[in-house]
């Protein structure tokens, strides 16, 4: 898939983030923004044997998603891969909805694993990639996680051990837009530097920008001719992308827009989306 | 009187994984450092490549368990009682509980008996904290035959176990041609019409002990081996409550949460009858061997009798 095409669909995910917060009046907008072209990236051109007939297809490859707040971005992009209707993200964290408030993976097809504790799930996502090569299958596991997240003591006893145990069929991509509830990462609890970080558990680590497909391509490219270790990809990203508004704006971490705030961001998604068509 | 045979529970949780590895090849089995002790390391020289030693490091583990198991193993995660459910309790609760994930707690060194180490390694709430968990089995077996049986069975069972095993050799007392063992039933070792003693793990022989001395008195104690405290055998307790109008529960763990408070939400539902729970009180172990502290604690067969009369 193009660029152009990728950059559509990723518009339409941050309409779903919108949508479905919006209708929620809760959620976590702003992360799912900032992640929002990583879930596309990943569901439209990385991920192999991801099928909406077969979500349970023993071969595919998994994605954990570890910061589990920003399911509103996973949602969206499973509901446009066709996972279920996209007219459905309304009923974000309804009473008995199939869309929890995060991911619950006996409740919505396509979800591999149940998370929303930080730093749980890349653990998951470690011991998924070591039942591969149990079974000597060859496919790979990605790992979102917030750049909050990683103050997180069980995100480093994971890199620990993927990086003792040469785990090269994990991806963990750190949605960097620098900012968690409390302000920003590095008033808070810095975990810079992240990469010199990883580079010390004997990860491979890439740096990108979160916004840029041909940088994620790269990077991602980069990743599956790593061997004998996991790869870290670093994105660089704006926390709120893609609404004037929102953008690194620490206060949209958990807040739904209201009536008109909904109004103003679907304006500027409406006309995002049209001048992607005119181009 | 042949010597009788002593066993730790945790010798036939190693030796059981070891067996059934050959007839489950979907079984994967991960440690925290304490191979050795709690016995998967016979499970881990057998099946290296299905044998993850995760280091010092339970929640982590506990997590990669989910993780595994939701490509369709069955996962046995192991350490220590205190770390297993209370380093790990969140990941146990939100990475396994609640997507109800095929992976098995298997805890050893559960209860005072752990001994010399003291209070920071006798733990005495990890009944009380895997309980509450929604969907989480609760097995804890009384001596060796009943840890093998309790393994194949939930290896058969599909979704969250806890299983306790201890760390000191405990006397075998279901070596019996009929002993039969299922999740969720209890036992009755012995029938009396006085009062009930139900007992869990490894405290089942002081129950029996002490049974044996009140019935040379002229008291029938009815006996009953809880190994399974969730799902509690209600049917079981209600009726042997019914017939003898008291109730002592005996357990190697805090009275507060444990085998007593799951006789007790059953009991005060269907039938009130006084209960005299029998276990560690509201404090926190010490430091000596394990005879010596089931002795401190009353959970020796001589302890349990003498608050059984004190009840009656």
């Amino acid at each position: 898939m193009n660029n152009l095409e990728l950059q559509k669909i990723a518009n339409e995910v941050r309409k779903g983030i919108i949508i479905s917060t919006h209708a929620a009046k809760a959620g976590h907008p702003g992360g799912s923004m900032s992640a929002a072209d990583i879930f596309t990236y990943l569901y439209f051109e990385e991920m192999q044997n991801i099928d909406p007939a077969n979500p349970k297809n023993p071969d595919r490859d998994r994605f954990v998603l570890s910061k589990g707040h920003t399911a509103p971005g996973l949602y969206a992009a499973l509901a446009l891969k066709g996972f279920f209707p996209f007219e459905d993200l309304v009923k974000l964290r309804k009473l008995h909805s199939y869309l929890q408030g995060h991911p619950d993976m006996k409740a919505t097809p396509g979800v591999d694993m149940s998370t929303g504790s930080l730093g749980q799930g890349i653990s998951a996502a470690v011991g998924m990639a070591l039942a591969a090569r149990i079974d000597q299958k060859d496919y790979r596991v990605y790992t979102l996680l917030g750049d909050g997240e990683i103050e997180e003591g069980q995100v480093w006893e994971a890199a620990m051990y993927a990086g003792h145990k040469k785990v090269d069929n994990l991806v963990a991509i750190i949605d960097n837009n620098g900012l968690q509830i409390d302000g920003k990462i590095e008033d808070v609890c810095s975990p810079y530097p992240i990469d010199k970080k990883f580079e010390a558990f004997n990860w491979h680590v890439i740096n990108a920008d979160a916004h840029d497909f041909d940088s994620l391509r790269a990077a991602f490219a980069e990743a599956k001719t790593v061997k004998g270790m996991p790869t870290a990809i670093i994105c660089k990203s704006v926390k709120g992308k893609g609404v004037s508004f929102m953008e690194n704006q620490a206060s949209w971490h958990g807040v739904a827009p209201n009536d008109e705030q909904y109004e103003k961001a679907m304006a500027e998604l409406e006309k995002a989306g049209e001048e992607l068509c005119q181009k | 009187m042949s010597e009788v045979k002593r066993i730790a529970t945790r010798q036939g949780y190693g030796e059981a994984l070891a067996e059934l590895g050959e007839e489950y090849k979907n079984l994967v089995v991960m440690d925290a450092d304490l191979a050795e002790s709690t016995k998967t390391i016979m499970f881990g020289k057998k099946f290296p490549e299905r044998f993850f030693d995760c280091g010092i490091a339970e929640g982590n583990m506990v997590s990669m368990a989910a993780g595994l198991a939701s490509t369709g193993k069955i996962v046995f995660a192991s350490s220590f009682a205190m770390f297993a459910t209370g380093r790990a309790y969140e990941q146990i609760r939100n990475s396994v509980g609640y997507p109800a994930l095929n992976v098995k707690i298997a805890a050893t060194h559960g209860g005072i008996t752990v001994g010399e180490d003291g209070a920071t390694h006798q733990c005495l709430e990890d009944v009380a904290l895997m309980r509450n968990i929604p969907g989480m089995v609760v097995c804890v077996p009384s001596d060796v035959i009943e840890a093998k049986a309790a393994v194949r069975a939930a290896i058969e069972y599909e979704g969250p176990v806890f299983l306790r095993f201890g760390r000191s050799a405990v006397p075998v007392i279901n070596d019996r041609p009929d002993y039969k063992f299922e999740l969720g039933k209890g036992i009755v070792l012995k029938e009396g019409t006085d009062v009930t003693i139900i007992a869990t793990g490894i405290v089942v022989e002081s129950a029996m002990e002490a049974a044996k001395k009140l019935e040379a008195e002229g008291v029938s104690a009815e006996v009953i081996n809880i190994h399974t405290i969730k799902p509690i055998d209600e049917e079981l307790v209600i009726a042997s409550a019914k017939k003898t109008g008291k109730v002592v529960t005996v357990e190697e763990h805090s009275v507060i949460g444990g085998l007593g408070s799951a006789v007790c939400d059953v009991i005060c539902r269907y039938n009130p009858v006084p209960v005299l729970k029998i276990g560690v009180q509201d404090e926190f172990g010490t430091s000596a061997s394990a005879a010596v502290l089931m002795k401190e604690y009353k959970l020796d067969a001589d302890g349990v009798y003498e608050q059984v009369k004190a009840f009656l």
